[in-house]
């Protein structure tokens, strides 16, 4: 069912489905809210990282001793002394909190300093001396695919071949023989440039050592339990014996979601001085941490019949991965993974490579690995709808994957409301009239995307669960909710509230809500992946039931009612046949904890196991998929290529919102941050001749979009809860920013006949591919060749309709791409093609 | 976070006094008015004055007099919020006004003067970055280093004028008035600037800028206009301004122009030939495309700001044909 009011409301009673304020929002707005950085404790020493200032070099000698003698200076560190290393991904162990001999971008830390202020510990920073020995710098994919045969261009000394940090290659089902039957084929090259999380906050620590040898970590992060265990891992300390504690983040967007340098030097500060140590960054070290999108160059062959169904698709995706592992493993497998989850594709197979270059090491922004093969399928989508003459609405709702079903790669689908988002933004935004049909500089572009509700696995393997809430009911009538999960302003400790209210029948505002914290709450693996809602509202759900059980237990005892009549509503128990009698809920618990003793219950979610057993096979599965549709217009000025978006329709499928409240902001964030992308952002360096430095790490000159550029929003939500979520719930933080870059892309397409196959869609591109056009070719900017590379054999899994198993079979097929493309595709249907627009 | 080097401060309320005080103080002395310039770019030491002289409680710098039909004389620490608002610039000089508007947010608008932005250093991707920044690739010529980053093999800096108050004074004909214990000197606008990314003022360090004085304007015999190029509608600092003063005859033709580009050189770049182009038109479309290639040819943008040079070099011709069209409909 689509829902029109965004405000669905279950029922009166209910705290699910309602607008309401978050639990934080009066703090957040008042200033009121500690972040990290506002956080202070006496005899409170100042840390500095000094960062390397070469892109890739040995480092022959350190020698701190005047930065040592520097007066107001306590302490200094260097890679000697964490010799540890470490890395969000256990098979990417290749960190150090301090370069012991190697550094690998401009901006990696050599050494710290801790000092009775910060001006301090910045001039002893510039009193140590490091002597580098050059190394050859890698810059790109290419520089990185041609070292493999000179060790000293060698970024690390593991991967699957010489600055290759991983390849991947798998094939479900027979792509090249279904290929063969197709009635078109079109064959596209794309480019996804990288950007960054640009969070409000930059991202601070403290730490605090206590007499009975433990230590305390106060972060901006999204992973508190990934930090608890790398700092246990680095300091050798019992993990028992290290507290992480997240403040409230001022954003993250996945930027905080990796264990860094600098919690684990502040901490290792704190042990050695016995005095509490802060480090807050400055803009461009949060560059320097970055961890956002990998740039992307993407080869996408789709075969098609004739009304436009796919037969078979291969993808192939080359990943700058910058310097360091990261998430990076699972980043490539995600930019083939869910291809699959919105349109049926029976034969797929993907080829990913990711690089080491001597840049900020890429990781997970919010989308992670997937904004850029949605951008190229969406794009592509776009012109087989064309040269089928099909309108890409009408194509999209004809090859829509069903609910309920098995993907050729094993992802298990569950609800899925693609097809009511799609007829909801083609509605609301006029398409029918608008599409082909407004004047020359105008055009409305759409596409859909995917996203998952929270891995399926976790980051280190383990049975035990992704979440965990304790709930202590107080005879007082208030609740405590303890969950190790992490509100970055997505509104994580809302949703616990609302989850826990909605249960027992009281308000958000009688539950204290306690969260991030490893010493006291349960562990949740942290606010990525989309999986806070889903996995700690389904844990929240549970303890919840379990105390409304014991509190049912006693009420119905007393009050001499059978359990099944009663009623957990209003902040009262009562029984439904006779509203007036019963207790408050007050009562309700000192009546249990007079019965029973203390009231305290615990809740956990694991996900459900996925069907794919092949190697590769856990990344994609979630409990859950929220899809999306977005119609974007534009305004292209032709004599400049500036591209304006005056507004974006935006259909979600969220299941069920627990507050459409924060699910509209959630969307409004989405489309904020993808307009970003589509049209300004880049992450990108100088050459070598420069020392590879970032070329802008500041906000002025990182281009971002303020209000001016915002384009109106309408958001419409689709409510078809899914049975594995909570209240039926999906998620909403990530899906929603995936439509953004192509609907705009495609969108350019309509207003003046141009395709911008690169992201961003900068002026330059617009205005070259406009003369392109006007000198009679094809009007396109973007990729004209991808790397050759040598990639191992592909495994074959059976898909579903094959009858396979979901594991590998035996028997592999040579791999190799590489070259020129023809960016025409090749025809073999004789489709007449809508007319395009002249300049 | 970034912190300001340590410095000492004055807070003179004379004009004399400042002057005295910057000449005790000299050479490693520096003044501040709104400090939207100064202080971030003391807080990446790209400039470590050891003494900074404040202008802002300095009562005869703040005034704005005289009339439209005189010419009007607006005090060097007037601000860019109060300039933009004023009625009469408003109203006479909507070039002025609008150029004030354009700059950065409301905020620093606020605090920016109209002084400190007919000084505002030169600006380069190379220069206006960190100090840790800058030591990775060992400076550039600016501050600290030998090298031009932009032009390796360059002797000189290519720092650029990325004022957008600047080029629609040169356009105007505004005067400033400097003034220092040496003495005090009126000098046109268009005489401040030199083509060059360090040296790029042509006033002593010790003359302090006071006042800026806009020419008198009667009923339609000029007409001006400024149009800025910039990523985004607020923040950002001017990839190309186009500035135009355009002077008509009683009949309605052109019988005077003066067309200046922003932010393609460490100058403001006052383009003759296509004020030549439109003198004696009726700035028909004709004379207006020569006039936009005339500014296209010579304006060599660097790669030193935001956007690529290809395409801020295009956009001249775009920009000065937009400029002008401007100003032919304000004159109908």
């Amino acid at each position: 069912m689509t829902d029109r009011s965004p405000f669905a409301v279950r029922s009166p009673q209910s705290v699910v489905g309602t607008a309401r304020r978050k639990v934080d929002a009066t703090a957040k707005v008042t200033g009121e809210t500690k972040f990290a950085d506002d956080l202070s404790l006496p005899r409170m020493l100042w840390c500095k990282l000094l960062r390397s200032r070469e892109p890739h070099a040995r480092i022959v000698r350190i020698d701190t001793s005047r930065a040592e003698r520097h007066p107001g200076v306590v302490a200094v560190l260097t890679g000697r002394d964490l010799p540890i290393p470490f890395g969000i991904l256990p098979i990417s162990q290749d960190e150090h909190a301090l370069c012991p001999d190697h550094v690998r971008f401009v901006g990696d830390p050599v050494a710290a300093v801790a000092a009775i202020d910060e001006d301090t510990a910045a001039d002893a920073c510039d009193l140590i001396e490091v002597e580098y020995e050059k190394l050859p710098p890698i810059e790109s994919v290419e520089d990185a695919l041609a070292s493999v045969d000179t060790p000293d261009a060698h970024i690390h000394d593991y991967g699957d071949a010489g600055n290759v940090h991983k390849h991947i290659a798998l094939e479900f089902g027979n792509v090249d023989a279904e290929m063969a039957t197709a009635d078109h084929v079109r064959e596209d090259l794309f480019f996804f440039e990288g950007n960054t999380h640009l969070p409000m906050e930059q991202h601070a620590s403290l730490a605090q050592w206590s007499p009975d040898g433990k230590v305390t970590v106060w972060s901006s992060t999204q992973t508190p339990h990934y930090l608890h265990r790398a700092l246990a891992k680095v300091l050798e300390m019992p993990a028992a014996h290290v507290r992480v504690i997240a403040t409230p983040n001022g954003g993250g967007f996945g930027g905080k979601s990796d264990p860094f340098n600098h919690e684990i030097v502040v901490a290792a500060f704190a042990r050695r001085t016995g005095r509490p140590v802060k480090i807050s960054l400055t803009r461009e070290e949060v560059f320097y941490c970055h961890r956002g999108r990998h740039p992307t160059l993407m080869r996408i062959k789709t075969g098609v019949t004739r009304d436009g169904r796919i037969v078979a698709m291969d993808f192939t995706s080359f990943l700058d991965g910058g310097a360091y592992g990261s998430y990076g493993v699972a980043s490539t497998y995600y930019t083939g993974a869910l291809q699959t989850v919105t349109y049926e594709v029976p034969h797929y197979r993907f080829r990913g490579a990711r690089v080491f270059t001597n840049k900020a090491p890429c990781g997970p922004k919010r989308g992670h690995g997937t904004p850029q093969p949605r951008f190229a399928l969406e794009c592509q989508l776009d012109k087989i709808a064309e040269d089928l003459a099909i309108d890409p609405a009408v194509l999209r709702k004809r090859i829509l994957q069903p609910a309920n079903s098995v993907t050729a790669n094993w992802l298990r689908i569950g609800s899925m409301g693609l097809g009511e988002c799609i007829d909801a933004v083609v509605e609301r935004s006029g398409w029918q009239t608008k599409y082909r049909q407004l004047p020359f500089g105008r055009g409305v572009g759409l596409a859909c995307s995917s996203y998952i509700s929270g891995a399926g696995l976790p980051i280190y393997w383990n049975s035990m669960p992704h979440s965990g809430v304790q709930l202590k009911l107080d005879r007082s009538g208030g609740v405590a909710a303890f969950c190790g999960s992490t509100d970055i302003g997505q509104g994580s400790d809302s949703v616990l509230a609302y989850c826990v209210a909605d249960v027992l029948g009281i308000e958000p505002e009688d539950i204290r809500i306690v969260t991030g914290d490893t010493d006291l709450t349960p562990v949740d693996l942290g606010s990525y992946s989309s999986r806070v809602t889903l996995m700690t509202g389904n844990a929240a759900v549970q303890a919840a039931e379990r105390a409304r059980e014991i509190l049912a237990d006693g009420v119905s005892r007393k009050l001499n009612v059978p359990k099944s009549r009663l009623v957990f509503a209003e902040r009262r128990v009562f029984d439904t046949e006779s509203p007036d009698r019963g207790v408050t809920f007050a009562e309700a618990v000192q009546i249990a904890e007079g019965m029973f003793g203390t009231v305290g219950t615990t809740g956990s979610y694991t996900p459900p196991r996925s069907p794919g057993r092949y190697k590769g096979a856990g990344v994609g599965p979630s409990p859950a998929y929220s899809y999306t549709a977005a119609v974007a217009e534009v305004e292209v000025d032709p004599d400049t290529g500036i591209v304006r978006v005056p507004k974006i329709w935006i259909a979600h499928d969220v299941g069920q919102s627990i507050n459409p409240l924060l699910v509209i902001g959630q969307v409004e964030g989405s489309v904020y941050m993808g307009l970003g992308e589509a049209l300004m952002e880049e992450m990108t360096y100088r050459d070598r001749v420069r020392n590879v430095v970032h070329h802008h790490p500041s906000m002025l000159e990182y281009k971002s979009p303020t209000t001016f550029e915002m384009c109106d929003v309408e958001t419409i939500l689709v409510h078809d809860p899914d049975p594995s979520g909570p209240f039926g719930a999906k998620e909403a933080g990530q899906g929603p920013l995936l439509p953004v870059m192509p609907a705009v892309a495609n969108a350019i397409y309509d207003a003046v006949g141009v395709r911008i196959d690169e992201i961003p869609c900068s002026p330059h591109k617009v205005l070259k591919a406009l003369k392109d056009k006007m000198k009679g070719n094809a009007g396109r900017f973007g990729p004209t060749a991808l790397p050759s590379y040598a990639f191992p054999d592909v495994a074959h899994v059976r898909t579903p309709a094959q009858g396979g198993t979901g594991r590998e079979e035996d028997g592999r097929a040579h791999s190799e791409v590489g070259g020129p493309v023809e960016q025409a595709g090749e025809t073999t249907a004789a489709a007449g093609a809508a007319p395009r627009k002249q300049p | 976070m970034l912190r300001l080097p340590r410095f000492t401060y004055h807070e003179p309320t004379t004009v004399g006094e400042a002057v005295r005080l910057f000449t005790e103080a000299m050479p490693d002395v520096a003044y501040v008015a709104g400090g939207t310039d100064l202080y971030p770019n003391m807080k990446r030491r790209q400039q470590t004055p050891a003494t900074v002289i404040a202008l802002h409680r300095i009562p005869e710098l703040r005034a704005i007099a005289g009339t439209p039909e005189s010419g009007m004389t607006i005090g060097a620490c007037v601000t860019l919020t109060e300039l933009a608002a004023h009625e009469a610039v408003r109203l006479r000089y909507p070039a002025v006004s609008h150029a004030a508007h354009v700059v950065s947010t409301p905020i620093l608008r606020n605090m920016g003067t109209i002084g400190g932005n007919l000084l505002l250093d030169t600006r380069c991707n190379y220069y206006d970055q960190n100090y840790e920044w800058r030591k990775a690739i060992n400076f550039c010529m600016k501050r600290d280093g030998e090298i031009c980053w932009v032009a390796p093999s360059s002797p000189r800096c290519w720092a650029v004028q990325s004022s957008d108050g600047v080029p629609v004074a040169v356009a105007l004909g505004a005067d400033v008035t400097v003034t220092s214990v040496r003495g005090t000197r009126r000098l046109p606008a268009a005489g401040l600037y030199r083509n060059d990314g360090i040296q790029y003022l042509e006033k002593g360090p010790d003359e302090l800028l006071v006042a800026y004085h806009l020419p008198p304007v009667r009923d339609g015999d000029w007409r001006a206009t400024y149009r800025k190029l910039r990523r985004r509608d607020a923040f950002d600092f001017p990839v190309l301004g186009v500035a135009a003063r355009v002077d008509f005859a009683r009949d309605g033709s052109v019988s005077a122009a003066r067309i200046v580009l922003g932010a393609v050189a460490s100058y403001p770049q006052e383009i003759s030939a296509a004020a030549d182009a439109i003198i004696g038109t009726r700035l028909d479309e004709g004379a207006i495309g020569a006039a936009a290639d005339a500014a296209y040819r010579p304006a060599k943008p660097m790669d030193n700001t935001d956007f690529t040079l290809a395409w801020r070099k295009e956009m001249v011709r775009v920009h000065v044909q937009r400029a002008l069209q401007d100003i032919r409909a304000q004159n109908t």
